[in-house]
């Protein structure tokens, strides 16, 4: 229990489904702040107090369990040097890797608890064998299952998304007002929790250390230079502050982040389009697919981004076996590090790390 | 089923406590107000004053009523610490590292805000505050200390530190010495006596000790300070200049009345008290070692220490789990129990008592603090035991979190004394 209004009514849906419910909620921090501050949905003395609030609402016993040491390492620590290697890492998708899903079900498994019950907008459902399928939330503003597609099929058979299957967040907050929680109008968070005042680049620059470089167009010239390559992501046209014109007087984007060198490598934004991805580093959220089998699906490579019509082939490579996506309309701004989440219909077939991207566009076109 | 194993935390309201507040509460009167209803509110208030005075030892005039033992203490050390630093600079307190926060915060905020340079002293291996390394932390400055205070019973271990020989020390040095009594409910403070027979006068020695009501039977929310008349702190809280001047506050009479029943009652029953809740206490610890092998016994309770232990209190170190497993799955069995501290979103912290006394990581993770009172029973102890063997199972299957226990180390620029820590 976060201390948010999704949370809170999953944990009274999950009473009345007749569960024996206890609340946790996660002390993710070593030093939170006291306050509430902008938009971030928990880690706040002032988010578990209203965790707790809730769960004597509801009826529940409640405690704070800490993995601050365990998110500093696996989150906190990994979206720096993420980043650090030029890629673009999602915090909240190792949380649910590493913690939620992870940490948090192994301790609350061998406590006697049967399963992990989560506000997060997603929907699972069993197939004819009782094998639990992950698919999309009935509330398609609000899906979240791309940020849970790291679950495997034995987190999911553990797992309870009570909030699935309603249509939308405004009837969740109208049931939260209904059963007196007084979360039900509590802002939306969408900030990462770690950042208190979301400025993600200066918290990194911070961090991370800001070194001058070079920025080159994609026959290696350089045309400019940057503070720090971690400010810049793929696809990004602003501050770039070029001192050599591009030859057809357009502007450029960051094509790449080259954390080696220390370059951003620019180019024309018809040249930020990738026709392929492909990865390693996967999971899959039901049966898997074997190796030379090409399918069709969909594909989605940020929480918020639309899915894409794509075909998908796994390969064996020689780091092991490789997902090969190819869209049916290439991808803008895919950077290294970002989750591919494959999808057949709603459901979610699997994920995979992307590790390398072929552009749409050759590079002396 | 609920059994609560909690009592250093706050114990139930004494039957006594609550009818002498729910008397005073049918009453009207401000104990300031000049008429007859304020004639009679000031009469219970100093009556009950006079009934605290008796039990701790002290004349009524010394017994300064407050919200409870975190502002005695603050007055104290704040007080203390302003009013000796308006004279002449002395900017050296020295501080046992196992003091309860409300001391060890109020000690950073001193050295953060008011310049203060804290000293201290670790704790010996038992618990307690070695007199030497007090004597070597007096020594190093001599007339730039403004004051020492000392917990009497720790609140977490239950170790009872010589106050006594502190005390002839800080006379011998002209220092004032504060006493944190919150958790020493069941001893004798004798304040007028100890402060004679410790050579403490004019300022200097023992001259205060702060004492709360809830951990004797009294309610939440009063507390005192008994402070000696040859010393005159500066006040925390300023306004119509009640209580000798150094706590401005309308007087809370009800709250008095029940603090003096609880006291009285508590005095009256130490002794008989003090017997029973020991053979509850090595009842309890014996089934624990029977139960759980490896258990460790932390503080000073059994042969082999210099220092005392608290009846009331046993702390224990289960081996291979977390404490906060423990506390869960206790709990869920209906058995309450603590860690001894948590930080403020209500995560059990490493104790930094256990730190302070030179245990390892390992033996702050598992560490349980079962505390006694005027209401435990044999079957409180029985109802812990039953629970503990498939409990601690449990906890150790659900196993060690990778959380690397930091510790609350000192902020920069405190001084530490680690010539201390094995104490002599």
């Amino acid at each position: 229990m976060s201390g948010g209004v999704d949370s809170a009514v999953a944990a009274a849906r999950a009473v009345e489904a007749g569960h024996e419910v206890v609340g946790v909620h996660l002390a993710l921090s070593r030093m939170p702040g006291t306050l509430r501050t902008g938009s971030r949905g928990c880690c706040t003395i002032e988010d578990s107090m209203d965790a707790q609030r809730a769960a004597t609402v509801i009826g529940i016993p409640y405690y704070v369990w800490d993995f601050s040491e365990r998110f500093k390492l696996d989150v906190v620590d990994d979206f720096i040097s993420e980043y650090s290697a030029g890629r673009t890492p999602n915090p909240c998708m190792r949380c649910n890797e590493k913690i939620k899903f992870a940490a948090l079900l192994e301790k609350a498994l061998a406590l006697g608890f049967d399963a992990v019950c989560t506000g997060h907008y997603a929907t699972i459902v069993e197939d004819a064998d009782g094998r639990p399928e992950l698919h999309r939330a009935s509330a398609w503003a609000k899906d979240q299952s791309y940020v849970l597609g790291v679950l495997t099929e034995e987190q999911l058979r553990h797992t309870l998304f009570p909030l699935g299957d309603t249509p939308s967040k405004d009837l969740v907050r109208a049931e939260a007002a209904e059963r007196g929680l007084s979360v039900a109008a509590k802002p939306d968070s969408y900030d990462i929790c770690f950042i208190p005042d979301g400025d993600t680049r200066g918290w990194l620059a911070d961090r991370v250390g800001a070194e001058p470089g070079e920025i080159v167009d994609r026959s290696g010239a350089v045309v400019g230079s940057h503070d720090g390559a971690h400010a810049y992501t793929v696809g990004q046209r602003r501050g770039l502050n070029l001192g050599v014109p591009a030859p057809d007087g357009r502007p450029r984007f960051v094509l790449e982040v080259k954390p080696r060198t220390n370059q951003l490598v620019v180019g024309p934004k018809a040249a930020l389009a990738v026709a392929e991805i492909a990865g390693t580093r996967m999971s899959w959220a039901g049966p898997e697919r074997s190796e030379g089998e090409t399918f069709d699906c969909e594909v989605q490579i940020r929480a918020h981004a639309d899915p894409v019509p794509a075909t998908a082939v796994l390969m064996r490579g020689t780091e092991g076996t490789e997902w090969i996506v190819r869209p049916a309309t290439p991808l803008d701004g895919v950077a290294p590090g970002q989750t591919a989440v494959v999808y057949d219909g709603t459901r979610v077939v699997g994920q995979f790390t992307i590790a390398r991207t072929v552009s749409a566009v050759p590079v002396d076109a | 089923m609920s059994v609560y194993i909690d009592h250093a935390a706050t114990t139930p309201l004494r039957p006594e406590a609550r009818d002498a507040a729910l008397a005073e509460w049918e009453l009207t009167g401000n104990p300031a107000s000049i008429h007859a209803a304020g004639q009679a509110a000031r009469t219970r208030l100093e009556s009950a004053r006079e009934r605290l005075a008796a039990v701790l030892g002290c004349d009524p005039i010394e017994v300064v009523l407050t919200s409870g033992g975190t502002e005695s203490i603050n007055a104290a050390l704040k007080g203390f610490f302003w009013q000796r630093n308006a004279v002449s600079a002395a900017p050296v307190v020295v501080v046992p590292e196992g003091e309860h926060h409300a001391t060890l915060d109020t000690v950073d905020w001193l050295a953060q805000r008011a310049g203060a340079r804290p000293v201290l002293v670790p704790l010996a291996r038992d618990g307690a505050v070695p007199v030497d390394a007090v004597a070597r932390a007096l020594g190093a400055e001599p007339g730039r200390v403004a004051w020492v205070s000392v917990i009497w019973v720790n609140n977490e271990v239950g170790t009872v530190s010589d106050i006594d020989a502190i005390a002839r020390l800080c006379a011998q040095r002209g220092v004032p010495l504060h006493v944190d009594a919150v958790a020493a409910g069941g001893l004798a403070l004798d304040f007028a006596e100890r402060r004679r027979r410790t050579g403490s006068r004019d300022g200097a020695g023992l001259v205060a000790v702060s004492v709360s009501a809830h951990k004797v039977g009294g309610p939440v929310g009063v507390g005192a300070l008994v402070l000696s008349r040859d010393v005159a702190p500066e006040a925390l809280l300023h306004g119509g200049g009640q209580q000798r001047r150094l706590r401005s506050g309308t007087q809370d009479v009800a709250a008095a009345a029940a603090f003096a029943a609880a006291a009285e009652a508590a005095a009256r029953d130490a002794a008989s008290e003090s017997a029973r809740l020991r053979s509850l206490r090595d009842r309890l610890i014996a089934g624990a070692r029977r139960l759980v092998p490896g258990v460790r016994v932390n503080g000073a309770v059994g042969e082999g220490h210099d220092a005392t232990a608290s009846d009331a209190i046993a702390h224990l170190s289960f081996p291979g789990c977390e404490a906060d497993s423990l506390l869960f799955l206790l709990d869920m069995a209906g058995v309450q129990v603590s860690t001894g501290s948590a930080c403020q979103a209500g995560v059990p912290e490493p104790s930094h008592v256990l730190r302070a006394m030179g245990r390892s990581e390992s033996e702050t993770r598992g560490a349980l603090r079962l505390s006694l009172g005027w209401t435990s029973s044999e079957a409180d102890v029985d109802a812990f035991l039953a629970a503990l063997p498939e409990a601690h199972a449990r906890a150790v299957a659900a196993g060690l979190s990778d959380r690397v226990v930091a510790g609350r180390g000192p902020a920069p620029g405190w001084v530490t004394d680690d010539a201390g820590a094995e104490g002599t």
